[in-house]
């Protein structure tokens, strides 16, 4: 503090210190465990809270497991929605990845300047698009007489309209349409810092294309590969309007399961409790690729 | 006001490293003041401390009587000229000078008057309205003391600023300085690691080595009669010899040393056994055994570098000169020998121009 | 690179590659935008049934629409009032901490970032509830601003990590207050970042759905507007809108190369 007052003076360090306390603990702090405190208690109708009925519980939580029987291999609807959750945002985040990296090593590399740059701009702008209307392109693309079936029954590949809408297929594609350019700048930015002497240098030796990929350009972009992975995972996990469009009501997401215990089955604790599942779910993902790919959280927020 | 400058048994902590420690001394008013040391002996943080931006963790500093305990470097007599010189980028040179001004509630046709005529001062007259990265570095230089001098303090504080200079440039600012010190009677207070720097400008000169001040004089007495072994091989350069003193009568000390017996004056009294240092510089030896009282070594040639005006021979120590060769300096007068590396060479020296120091740290080579 | 000229095998797979992926990228969008000028009253270009340009006068006379745009622009120019202070004053405060205290102070400061806008949603949802706020513009202004100020942090940081120290112990030296310091140093050399943290954080509050939806009441944003437009009678206006929203992002994106690229000319010259 003494620090502070002796660089910035006391009616400065008062402002930095207040208004940044008031940001991290009433915006971020409180609100995070008021609701972790939530998700503890029964839900009452506000004449009873703080009454007899009112103590810690742990319902909300087991509510996700209940009725689960590994005999019969059944599995509650809640839990079901959370694991198709978890593996479609792993397999949104392992496509993004798959999908981008050639193009990022083609543009950070290889691509002229005057190319890149053309390039970097066609990927700002649907970037900068709402990803809504990024759902929306393809809510109209998948529809059941839309341009994609027109254009494949006219190809003659398929000889009648297949329902798109209906399966997890048309949420995993608008998802890696939507979140994908976030997988897309990081790897960009980490290739970029590469010494291209350290791939000639390679090619030199005799390394194979592969191996040059393998050994040189994926341990060197790492970084960018993990907060990619980071940032496609959580806005998939925890995305609601591409299911919501792209969905149907066998492909619910956990977030859409949030949203109706929250607005339409009036259950706020038990919304609470799934809201912090979802974000232990992140964190657990978050701590796991910085732990795989030894980066720093100082990476991460660039 | 007054302007002298007083450090009374001032120390800086740092967690548990000292970097400045019980240090005591009186800059008088007018005076240009040197604080000489290699980095990381505490000269720079003994600016800061005299410029507000750091207290001391113990002891006062006074500036005209007054303490500054707990007055910020903004409401203090004193101006820092920094090392990068820090000149608003996003002003111009008029701008910059007059920004103390500004601060002061001065107007604004008062400033820009002011502004002028440092201007002139510093012989800049046509820079008014110039970027500062239109300047070139002795301009910015000139421009970063009409900044400070714009606020009339009484004592200049400058932090190493004609390190980032060519030499020309550096000796030709040299004497600018100590001109414009004269001119306005201020006391400066200079910071350097640069020996010459500090022997042409100052009035005095303070030399500090790990946080503590080994020696405050003029330039001749740090010289030539230097107080500690650090001092004496810090400042210019010096022969060693260690050795063990026998023998002291009339100021004249006895030394035991590897190249033998050496006489040398002796500034303090020490017991006899007592292990001591003898410098002696490179330019007060000469060539050939002296006469009678006068030392004489002889030692194999090791090597000889010709300078045009001098010529510097190095002879072989053999020992007892902590590793460092024996240096003899001799004026190019058209009789220097040609030397052959590994034949011996015989130098003497007068007992009056060597000295005689209890042993301790030197500095590094 | 380009120092072989013989395309091989690869290079051809690399272009046919690299036209697929940006086909893949921008042909929904010309899909979308196209799909604005079919007179079918379901948004599509499968079958093309005339041209029309009815779709724009419908949009323009939707009050919903209106009524969306502008709790929009109210709640952005709410967030850039609330998020561009405390960024900064963040950003300033993470500089003059010791090291030992930022890196605690930054994980804090960049959780917002890393976690999901819903939950970010429900948190400030349940607190103000706590506290007998209701949902509304308000609470999504307060929702929305706990993770855009992030963002604002950041930028600001970047600028002021590259920041001349000693300017600011020079004019404090001449006689500056702190205040005075803050004024004519700090602020005009932070100004273009604050800037940008401001225009990144209203186009952040602008498109904002996840927080929105948890904290917005009853109250409608144009996020909001489309999705639920989207999914209960959608008609072309909604690709209308898009198509408007898809022009000005261009525009915007064009034009910040544009600027970009003169600044990095000017600092070569």
């Amino acid at each position: 503090m003494s620090a502070l007052v002796r660089r910035y003076g006391w009616p400065i360090t008062l402002f930095m210190t207040g208004t940044t306390a008031v940001w991290l603990v009433v915006m971020v702090i409180l609100p995070a465990l008021v609701m972790v405190e939530y998700s503890f208690h029964p839900n009452l109708p506000v004449t009873k809270r703080g009454g007899p009925e009112d103590y810690y519980t742990l319902t909300n939580y087991a509510a996700l497991f209940r009725g689960i029987d590994l005999t019969t291999w059944t599995f509650p609807n809640d839990f079901t929605v959370f694991i198709r959750t978890i593996w479609g945002a792993s397999l949104v985040t392992f496509l993004s990845l798959v999908v981008c990296y050639p193009i990022a090593w083609h543009v950070a590399k290889i691509a002229p300047p005057r190319r890149a740059a053309v390039m970097i701009l066609l990927l700002v702008i649907p970037f900068w698009i709402n990803e809504i209307l990024r759902t929306f392109a393809w809510y109209i693309i998948l529809a059941y007489q839309g341009p994609l079936n027109a254009a494949l029954l006219g190809l003659g590949i398929l000889d009648k309209p297949v329902r798109w809408l209906s399966g997890s297929g048309g949420v995993l594609i608008g998802m890696t349409y939507a979140f994908l350019l976030f997988m897309m700048f990081p790897l960009i930015n980490a290739i970029e810092t590469l010494d291209t002497n350290q791939v000639e240098a390679a090619k030199d030796l005799g390394a194979p294309t592969w191996q040059i990929h393998r050994r040189i350009v994926i341990p060197h972009a790492k970084p960018g590969i993990a907060v990619g992975c980071i940032m496609v995972f959580v806005l998939a996990a925890s995305s609601y309007i591409v299911p919501a469009l792209l969905g149907s009501p066998g492909t619910r997401w956990f977030t859409e399961t949030i949203y109706v215990w929250f607005f339409e089955g009036q259950d706020w604790p038990r919304g609470s409790a799934y809201a912090f599942i979802l974000l232990t779910l992140c964190i657990t993902f978050i701590m796991l690729v910085m732990r795989l790919f030894k980066v720093g959280l100082a990476d991460i927020a660039k | 006001m007054s302007r002298d400058v007083q450090l009374d048994h001032v120390t800086m902590r740092f967690g548990d490293f000292t970097a400045v420690s019980d240090v005591s001394l009186d800059i008088r008013a007018g005076e240009f003041f040197s604080f000489l040391g290699p980095s990381g002996c505490g000269k720079t943080t003994i600016l800061r401390m005299i410029s507000g931006f750091m207290e001391p963790s113990a002891g006062a500093i006074r500036i005209g009587g007054a303490d500054m305990a707990g007055i910020g470097p903004n409401k203090r007599p004193t101006a820092l000229i920094f090392q990068n010189l820090a000149l608003f980028p996003m002003m111009t040179v008029a701008e910059n000078i007059a920004f103390g001004l500004e601060m002061r509630g001065v107007d604004r046709s008062a400033r820009r008057k002011k502004a002028m005529e440092l201007l002139d001062l510093i012989a800049l007259p046509e820079s008014a309205d110039k970027r500062i990265d239109q300047l070139s570095g002795g301009q910015k230089q000139r421009v970063a003391i009409a900044r400070a001098l714009a606020v009339e303090p009484q004592v200049m504080l400058l932090d190493e600023p004609l390190s980032a200079l060519d030499l020309k440039l550096r000796q030709h600012m040299r004497t600018e300085l100590r001109a414009i010190q004269r001119r306005t009677g201020l006391t400066f207070i200079y910071i350097t690691h640069d020996q010459g720097e500090a022997l042409t400008m100052s009035d005095r000169v303070g030399v500090m080595s790990r946080g503590r001040i080994d020696q405050v004089g003029p330039s001749h007495a740090i010289y030539d009669a230097p107080a500690t072994p650090f001092v004496a091989t810090f400042v210019g350069e010096n022969n060693v010899f260690a050795g063990t003193l026998t023998d002291a009568a009339g100021g004249i000390g006895h030394v035991e040393t590897a190249a033998g017996p050496l006489r040398a004056s002796l500034p303090e009294a020490l017991p006899k056994g007592a292990p001591v240092l003898v410098f002696v510089r490179p330019e007060r030896m000469r060539l050939g055994p002296g006469p009678d009282g006068l030392n004489t070594v002889t030692r194999p040639v090791s090597h000889v570098d010709f300078e045009g005006n001098f010529v510097n021979v190095a002879l072989d120590s053999g020992g007892g000169a902590h590793g460092r060769a024996m240096l003899v300096q001799l004026p190019n007068d058209g009789r220097v020998p040609a030397f052959e590396p590994g034949s011996a060479a015989t130098v003497s020296f007068d007992p009056g121009q060597a000295r005689i120091l209890p042993a301790g740290e030197l500095a590094k080579e | 690179m380009a120092t072989l000229n013989r395309p091989t095998g690869a290079d051809l797979l690399m272009r046919v590659y690299l036209f697929v992926f940006f086909f893949y990228l921008l042909a929904p969008l010309a899909v979308m935008a196209l799909a604005t000028f079919n007179t079918s009253r379901f948004p599509t270009i499968t079958p093309w049934l005339g041209t029309t340009t009815q779709w724009f006068v419908a949009l323009w006379n939707d009050r919903q629409m209106w009524q969306g745009l502008s709790s929009s622009f109210i709640v952005g120019i709410a967030v850039i009032v609330v998020s561009v202070p405390i960024g900064v004053a963040a950003a300033m405060l993470l500089d003059g901490v010791h090291r030992k205290a930022r890196t605690f102070l930054y994980a804090v400061m960049v959780s917002p970032l890393l976690t999901p806008g819903v939950i970010i949603g429900i948190s400030t949802l349940v607190f103000w509830d706590r506290l007998g706020v209701k949902g509304g513009l308000h609470l999504a202004v307060i929702g929305q601003s706990s993770f855009i100020i992030a963002y604002v942090m950041l930028m600001v940081s970047a600028r002021l990590q590259r920041f001349d120290r000693t300017l600011e112990e020079a004019a404090l030296d001449l006689g500056a207050s702190h205040t005075q310091v803050f004024a004519k140093i700090l602020f005009p050399y932070l100004r273009p970042a604050i800037l940008a943290g401001a225009v990144l954080a209203f186009f952040q509050s602008f498109e904002n759905y996840n927080v929105t939806l948890f904290t917005r009441g009853t109250d409608t944003t144009l996020t909001v507007y489309i999705a639920s437009k989207v999914r209960t009678g959608l008609t072309p206006a909604v690709n209308a809108l898009a198509l408007i929203l898809i022009t000005i992002t261009i525009v915007f994106a064009v034009g910040y190369e544009i600027l970009r690229r003169n600044q990095k000319a000017k600092a070569a010259a």
